[in-house]
């Protein structure tokens, strides 16, 4: 075979073209999964995906409409249950566990036809922002293995930017999908909150998870969602809009108002080669026909703190379930509540930790108004903020990350200076809004992401933005030089 | 507010049923000290008239009829149980055990 495919649209198209078979691309995805020197998998599963692709093959000879992922191979992040193979979120407390079903989401792939390789590192339960919080070791960046891939979802970022996987699959609850686009150089997106079902992942921050795509074009992003998104019987958090968010793919730029808010360029700590980055894709915006409006997010600063709250307390509240009865480790102490302080002692990570007994502080008698309450309220201010901005602008253009790519191991020992990579993406999920990162050059060799924000359920937007951008210019062609 | 302390880490992580070793308890004191700092932030904003968001859904109570279904096999469920009995998870016990019971 000559060089894999790097994009659905590709994959499909050299399948339909009969240049190559849904079980000849399984294998050879396989072989590059199996030589992955990132560390990106933390299984592959090679029967799996050779049944997968031999239903794919019989499904593409039958002729007619097969869906366009059919025969695709993508990379699951191993925090999205998979029926039958392990499902570890990275933690040591639930190694060795296979889930009783499927994660809606998985299921609505398997029904199109995509191969599905093998699950993917993170960091532990999707704490973090440079996937150093895996317990079974960090990602290397494929732009450069000293560094970080971002986090959480690095190992399905590290995967796609390397070639090991056509797509991959991600959750985001502050910037775990498209920080990690930002930092390994592909797109990562976020679709608005309600969008797809969480039926099947596991629980991290309810109110602000999300499964979205990592791809290596804007276009496979929005295939990807168009196949994941829509309203299941099984998470009363979906939503039933219209989901042909490709529609507008073609459509330009010229003519729409895309807001740059201010805040996310004043921060100190924002590199200045992403700074630049960012200002020359605005500048590209301005070429093509957009209308460049200034505007104001006063409250951007007040996301982070908004963000520690909340988050840890929804995660204190969902990891309770972790306690050594029903599945996963045990380590016996004296009395049952000894037992369960030994096992979550024992299976969790330091961040981990760090986080539950942060939000268990936050909830905890005394303490449940002056934090929790106070952060619901000012989640309300940033959300209404948003909501005035966008009776102003069709979409906003700012940096997904203030930094790219930093060594393993320069901020593992500083929580608050990691919690600050997800400045910029966090604001997104505390108001429900789909974002968007793409590649939009190099700063130091090192991808630089552009984020586009839309307002909620304005997928196609977004989409139709971030096309436009890609069809102007060539970043999303550039390669890691260590994956080939 | 006061800073968080030692102690109260101890007694918050009893809370959150996880065992701390005495060099955890030093070290996430004093990153949890700096992370509250940079949360103190929210008292300077004024949310008199705000109200919390209780979710970003434009949805109401989400209502569906209440259906039997089939639920998963007794034996799927206890598949990978730490420790059982029959069909029960086996812990140590909770209460103590009264005499006359």
């Amino acid at each position: 075979m000559r060089e894999l495919p790097r994009t659905i649209t590709e994959t499909a198209q050299r399948l339909r073209a009969r240049e190559v078979s849904a079980a000849e691309l399984a294998d050879a995805f396989l072989d590059a999964a199996r030589a992955d020197p990132f560390n990106a998998w933390l299984c592959i599963e090679p029967a799996h995906a050779r049944a997968q692709a031999g239903a794919a093959d019989a499904r593409l000879r039958a002729g007619g409409d097969a869906p366009v992922l059919t025969g695709v191979p993508w990379a699951c992040k191993d925090i999205i249950g998979t029926k039958g193979i392990a499902t570890t979120a990275a933690s040591k407390i639930l190694a060795g566990y296979k889930p009783v079903y499927s994660a809606t989401v998985v299921e609505r792939l398997d029904a199109r036809g995509a191969v599905m390789l093998g699950k993917t590192n993170l960091d532990e339960f999707a704490m973090g922002s440079s996937n150093e919080n895996s317990a079974f070791g960090p990602v290397r960046n494929p732009w450069d293995p000293t560094r970080v891939p971002g986090g959480s979802s690095g190992g399905s970022a590290a995967a796609v930017a390397a070639g090991q996987a056509v797509f991959g699959l991600g959750t985001d609850t502050g910037g775990s999908i498209r920080q990690p686009g930002a930092l390994s150089g592909v797109v990562g997106m976020k679709p608005t909150y309600g969008r797809v079902p969480r039926y099947g992942v596991v629980a991290f921050a309810s109110s602000l998870d999300q499964v979205g795509p990592l791809t290596n074009s804007v276009e496979d992003a929005a295939i990807v969602c168009e196949a994941i998104f829509g309203i299941d019987p099984h998470d009363a958090t979906t939503i039933d809009r219209p989901i042909d968010v490709r529609r507008d793919l073609d459509a330009g730029v010229r003519g729409l108002r895309l807001g740059v808010p201010r805040e996310y360029f004043s921060p100190t700590g924002v590199e200045p080669g992403v700074t630049a980055a960012i200002r020359e894709a605005i500048a590209q915006f301005a070429k093509l026909g957009a209308e460049i409006v200034d505007v104001s997010l006063p409250s951007t600063d007040k996301g982070l703190a908004v963000y520690y709250i909340v988050q840890p307390s929804e995660a204190s509240a969902n990891l309770a379930r972790y306690d050594g009865v029903r599945y996963g480790l045990r380590v016996p102490g004296r009395d049952l509540v000894d037992t369960y302080k030994k096992t979550r002692g024992a299976g969790f990570g330091p961040e981990v930790k760090r986080r539950m007994i942060l939000g268990t502080y936050a909830l905890s008698a005394g303490y449940y108004d002056a934090y929790y309450v106070k952060a619901q309220k000012v989640r309300t201010i940033i959300k209404r903020e948003f909501d005035a901005v966008f009776e102003r602008v069709d979409a906003l253009v700012t940096p997904t990350s203030p930094t790219v790519a930093f060594p393993i191991g320069a901020k593992t020992n500083d929580p608050l200076q990691m919690y600050l990579n997800d400045v910029f993406t966090l604001p997104v999920n505390i108001a429900g809004l789909p974002g968007l990162s793409m590649p939009c050059g190099l700063s130091e060799g090192l991808p630089v992401g552009l984020q586009i924000i839309a307002n909620s359920y304005q997928e196609r937007m977004l989409f139709r933005v971030a096309a436009a951008f890609e069809r102007a210019t060539e970043h999303h062609q550039l390669r890691p030089m260590k994956a080939a | 507010m006061l800073p968080i302390d030692r102690g109260r880490v101890e007694h918050v992580a009893g809370l959150a049923r996880i065992a701390l070793t005495d060099e955890e308890l030093d070290r996430f004191t004093g990153q949890l000290q700096v992370v509250l700092g940079a949360i103190e932030q929210l008292k300077d904003v004024d949310t008199s008239a705000v109200p919390p968001s209780a979710s970003v859904l434009p949805l109401e109570n989400v209502m569906r009829e209440d259906e039997p279904r089939p639920s998963l096999p007794v034996a799927v469920v206890l598949a990978q149980a730490p420790d059982r009995e029959g069909d029960l998870f086996r812990v140590q016990a909770s209460l103590e055990e009264r005499p006359d019971a």
